[in-house]
């Protein structure tokens, strides 16, 4: 990183990558999106509300959400074994946990609602870029959603604060907090952090990733207003 | 089903004294339940320890081998904490496969003690890119009773602060052990977890078993002896305030001193 603060891919400390959201992009899934996030490829398809399989499963008082977040062979440098390795299976929950809050699954009982997430290529952020597109889709599915979800990271590199860390900021970063949040409620439902960071750092880096996050929310936005209210009806 | 009727029944319950600022075991709401750490238990192994955190109950050995280094990582020793849940400590842990409960424990509880930098890495090296010392954390689980990430990262940190390494010589490229001659590890910091959990707008420190099957959503922070926070895991079907994360990162630091000096004694 530069003395005025440019990074090593030319963004400022506060910028993030470029974000583009598609909507509807699967035509057996019931709601899609396709998300480019710097470098990452990330494809999300949900399905449901539907019956549970296995049926011990099933809640009768509520939907379930389900999620797999998985990264194909080729999405890293090295491939990348196909069976599901622990990072994915905790990936997978915390995304979960992170999009479960958002989801109105009261009205569904007995029911569950899957989200499927592949990485087709991976860059530094790609749980957070993952969880952006698995909100997008289920909004796209029509399931009644109290709010979107919007997912960002934040780091320390070179003893600053960075809005978005990439996959080489990461590599030789300080720390690295991924976030996410829904936008209207003001709730925090995704928090991770590993690196180190003083308590004054801390309270920073959250308010910049949380600026990310409102940011990524405009284009979520976007992207669902164009393919539904294409005409510039409301 | 009849357990979500009776979750219902506790959750009532803990909020009408949560209201009161009490919990249903009489702790305030920053209160941890008493630790106990007793270290040593497993002769064999290389360190070991045995930490009770109320009902709850972990037993972590220490292991400590020569091994290969990861290819990009030839100027560190390697450093894997597991933990697990065994099928005697609950009536709805199954033998098996862990399941993503206890990936996500496992890893927290491995991300909190390598992400503080505890042990000193470079300092484990035998021949650079070819031969390391390993260090091996395996806790388990034989009682749960709630608040199985600080439980298993306080038996963790114990199980280190008990441990003696052996030496090993390098002849033809080989590591041997030499009998007899022992060292301490080479500590740098020493981590501390705290679970908060919020129960409604009620945010309180160290989760019991029935505090957690009602509560809305859980944090893990954890820092180090320089007060700087080093990790963090949000887990749970609802979220927090930035306000509320704000607060317990303070409590975290608070709360981790206490435990801090009781490692103290230990090293």
């Amino acid at each position: 990183m530069t003395e005025d603060g440019i990074r090593c891919d030319g963004r400022r400390l506060d910028e993030l990558r470029n974000i583009s959201i598609k909507v509807g992009v699967l035509k057996n899934a019931d709601g899609s999106a396709y998300i480019e996030f710097g470098k990452n490829k990330i494809l999300a398809g949900v399905f449901g509300p539907r019956d549970v399989h296995p049926k011990h499963m099933a809640n009768p008082d509520s939907g379930i959400l389900r999620c797999r977040y998985h990264m194909s062979p080729f999405s890293v440098t090295e491939r990348k074994n196909p069976a599901p390795s622990r990072r994915e299976i905790e990936i997978s929950k915390v995304i979960k946990e992170a999009l479960q809050p958002a989801v109105i699954l009261k009205d569904y009982p007995r029911t569950v609602i899957d989200v499927f997430i592949e990485v087709l290529q991976a860059d530094g952020g790609s749980r957070c870029a993952a969880l952006d597109a698995a909100a997008v889709a289920l909004a796209d599915a029509g399931i009644p959603m109290r709010d979107l979800v919007s997912a960002c990271a934040a780091g320390k590199v070179a003893d600053r604060i960075v809005l978005d860390v990439n996959n080489e900021e990461d590599q030789e970063g300080q720390a690295d907090m991924p976030v996410a949040l829904m936008p209207n409620l003001g709730k925090v439902t995704l928090l991770q952090l590993d690196g180190m960071l003083k308590p004054e750092e801390f309270k920073t880096c959250m308010q910049t990733a949380l600026v990310g996050c409102k940011r990524v929310y405009e284009v979520q936005r976007k992207a669902l207003m164009e393919k539904y209210f294409q005409n510039g009806e409301q | 089903m009849n357990s979500q009727i009776l979750d219902q029944l506790k959750r009532e319950k803990i909020l009408d004294l949560l209201k009161t600022g009490k919990r249903i075991d009489g702790r305030s709401l920053d209160e941890q339940r008493p630790l106990i750490i007793e270290t040593g238990v497993i002769p064999k192994a290389n360190g070991s320890a045995r930490v009770k955190l109320g009902n709850t109950e972990i037993i972590t050995g220490v292991k400590i081998q020569p091994d290969k280094p990861f290819p990009d990582l030839g100027d560190k020793g390697i450093l894997i904490c597991t933990a697990e849940i065994l099928p005697l400590a609950d009536p709805n842990a199954e033998p098996g496969p862990p399941n993503e409960e206890v990936i996500e424990l496992a890893r927290v509880v491995d991300r909190g003690i390598r992400e503080t930098e505890m042990i000193d890495l470079h300092k484990l090296v035998l021949i650079e890119n070819k031969s390391v010392i390993g260090m091996f954390i395996d806790s388990s689980v034989i009682d749960s009773g709630g608040n199985l990430f600080d439980a298993c990262s306080y038996a963790s940190v114990a199980g280190i602060l008990s441990c003696t390494v052996p030496k090993w010589e390098i002849k033809d490229e080989a590591p041997v052990l030499v009998e007899g001659v022992t060292s301490k590890p080479p500590i740098k910091t020493l981590p501390v977890s705290v679970t908060m959990a919020r129960i409604g707008d009620y945010i309180i420190v160290d989760p019991t078993k029935d505090e957690e099957s009602c509560m809305d959503a859980r944090i893990t922070i954890t820092t180090n002896s320089d007060g700087n926070i080093c990790a963090v895991q949000k887990g749970g079907s609802d979220g927090f305030t930035a306000e509320q994360l704000i607060q317990c990162s303070e409590t975290a630091l608070t709360v981790g001193r206490k435990i801090r000096k009781q490692f103290e004694t230990l090293m």
